[in-house]
């Protein structure tokens, strides 16, 4: 229905008459919005309304907050009881809300606001360190307050329960690797150095990273969200009023399982990528099987193993950790835990490469 | 006088987990404008009962109609149609918390309107009026005291001025001035807007004051040990659990 007004000696008249069951004409409503200046009075007559909702109210809700502020007396009398009480409870403020914070800042003030951010997110991290490092001590005491049952569950959920996804991931890259090396080693009638390609690259690194980039991504992020659930749930906050350090409570198990397991799964993902390799060797490049095992078994080196199994006992430590400080630093709804396990991964994944990085040029300086 | 119109019909209703059956046989009827308390001890199946009217839980057997149709059997369609009729506020408001309260109130709108951008934000902020947030529009719920969620999560179930809306436990965690503003403002919006209210508590004070009528489910026989005005059941039964749950145990100390 549309909505008639008329103005008679400086009163305006709205006229509502049938049905107003979602309205929704803002030309109509800005023609009526603009007269209500004009007018010294405001009537409604709703004898003939019939039907209405919200979008009614709406109207009847915006006329009396602005003749309000105009101070123009209005008169809702001929409103259905309902609806007038209706308009008068919306009406009804009952506090002044606080400005709404202010959402956009200065330049400045937004570099400012991100260089205290890094240092606070720094010496957070540091702290977190130093207490997960005190948490070891005790656990080395055996003092730590860890049920056994948590790192055993953990053990599970990090170890066997991972095998198969590493497995099939690092003979993935063992054949990819060996494919594309192969590509190349063909052009000089090399291809049988496919094999140590993939053995020096799988044990000395590839794996590690392999089954880091795993983990970060499956158990890192789980991590950050079960403490983060458990933050938004207070039982973070229950922990610490009991007295029970969360880093031993929390942490403490899940890094040892973590430290534990990363190693073990960098030798089946250096096995399985060469696995991967030797597959690709013997069935796509008619290498036998018997030349391809005795060049991976001659580039094997001790070295390479060892460096590369190193590698996967710092990224479990390195996963683990940021997992954790993550989800113990994970704010209280549901957004900022995932928030939380997004940053546990990309850290996680940031810090292994920037540790390999280091790693690298150490053993280098030392010759290994 | 009330007229005495069915809105929610439930049938010989037996609900449940797994082979756990935790209600066998219910039947009741909320009738149109009732405030209808669903009452009774912790763990005695309220919140299943609820669970079960919003369609989150399937019964094993029996027919829940709401509006005269048939919601245990309808068709997804059906479904969606009749819950944009319902609105539901949970215990903790359930407020998205990646959106401001305005964006959360408008989200029914936009999804079941066709209403311009201008009149959705219209709509928000006299749903926010109502529920006593005026200006808040521009906050996080996490901004917001729990009362306050509270009562923009009622502000979001009003959005699309549904015919039914379901309490959970309104007055869980609100201090007694909170607890009572709330119970008003339910009384308001059913007097002012006709709605059909089923609300889920144990709060005495609550339900003698906004209930006009009522079921107790008793978690021993799986049934339902009492019907009717909670003012009236005081007077009337003669079931000894029901008395003491309205006296707050007090016929044991008297």
């Amino acid at each position: 229905m549309p909505l008639t007004f008329k103005i008679t000696q400086q009163t305006l008249e709205l006229d509502l008459g049938g049905n107003f069951s979602g309205y929704d004409n803002e030309a109509e409503k800005s023609d009526l919005f603009n007269a209500l200046p004009q007018s010294k009075k405001l009537l409604v007559n709703a004898e003939n309304l019939k039907d209405w909702d919200s979008t009614l109210v709406v109207i009847l809700y915006n006329l009396a907050k602005q003749a309000g502020q105009q101070k123009i007396p209005y008169d809702y009398s001929s409103l259905p009881d309902n609806l007038r009480r209706l308009v008068s409870l919306a009406l009804e403020v009952d506090r002044r809300p606080p400005s709404p914070p202010n959402r956009k800042s200065p330049w400045l003030e937004t570099l400012g606001g991100w260089g205290i951010s890094v240092y606070s997110g720094f010496i957070g991290g540091l702290k977190f360190l130093g207490r997960t490092t005190a948490s070891i001590g005790r656990f080395l005491r055996g003092k730590a307050v860890m049920r056994p049952v948590d790192f055993w569950f953990a053990m599970e959920d990090c170890g066997y329960r991972a095998v198969a996804i590493v497995s099939l991931v690092s003979f993935m890259v063992g054949l990819i690797l060996a494919f594309v090396g192969a590509i190349q080693l063909q052009t000089f009638g090399a291809q049988i150095y496919v094999a140590s390609l993939v053995t020096i690259g799988m044990t000395r690194i590839m794996g590690a990273i392999m089954a880091g980039i795993i983990m970060a991504g499956r158990t890192g992020a789980s991590y950050a969200a079960a403490i983060g659930t458990m933050q938004v749930n207070e039982e973070v906050d229950a922990l610490k009023t009991m007295g029970i350090p969360v880093t031993d409570f929390l942490v403490l198990p899940r890094t040892l399982s973590l430290i534990l397991t990363m190693p073990v799964l960098t030798v089946l993902a250096d096995f399985m990528g060469i696995f991967g390799g030797t597959f690709v060797g013997t069935v796509m490049l008619d290498i036998s099987l018997q030349e391809y095992i005795k060049y991976s078994v001659d580039t094997f080196s001790m070295k390479n193993f060892l460096v590369g199994t190193f590698h996967g006992f710092l990224y479990g430590l390195i996963i683990s950790l940021c997992g954790c400080y993550y989800g113990v630093n994970s704010g209280r709804n549901a957004d900022s835990v995932g928030k939380a396990a997004t940053k546990a991964v990309v850290s996680a994944i940031v810090w292994m490469i920037v540790v390999t990085g280091i790693l690298t040029f150490i053993f280098k300086a030392m010759n290994i | 006088m009330k007229k005495q119109q069915p809105e929610i019909e439930v049938s010989n209703l037996t609900l449940g987990y797994g082979d756990f059956i935790l209600m066998k046989d219910i039947s009741f009827q909320v009738n149109k404008g009732d405030v209808f308390i669903i009452m009774g001890a912790s763990g005695g199946g309220k919140s299943t009962l609820l669970k079960a009217l919003t369609g989150l839980l399937q019964p094993f057997s029996g027919q829940i109609c709401i509006g005269g149709t048939d919601f245990t059997a309808a068709t997804p369609q059906q479904r969606n149609e009749i819950m944009q009729h319902c609105g539901i506020l949970y215990q903790s408001g359930a407020l998205f918390s990646s959106m401001t309260l305005a964006e959360n109130i408008a989200l029914p709108l936009q999804r079941y309107t066709n209403y311009s951008a201008r009149l959705i934000k219209e709509l928000v902020s006299l749903k926010l009026a109502l529920v006593g947030l005026t200006g808040f529009e521009d906050f996080y719920p996490s901004e917001i005291s729990g009362g306050m969620n509270k009562r923009a999560g009622l502000a979001r179930a009003l959005a699309l001025d549904p015919k039914i809306v379901y309490f959970d436990e309104p007055s869980a965690g609100l201090d007694p001035i909170s607890s009572k503003l709330l119970d008003d403002l339910i009384l308001d919006i059913n007097h002012s807007l006709g709605t059909t209210i089923v609300v889920v508590t144990h709060e005495l004070d609550s339900i003698f004051t906004i209930g006009s009528n009522s079921i107790f489910l008793d978690a021993d026989t799986k049934s339902i040990a009492g019907y009717g005005n909670p003012k009236e059941l005081l007077k009337t039964t003669a079931n000894p659990k029901l008395r003491e749950f309205l006296t707050r145990g007090g016929e044991k100390n008297a």
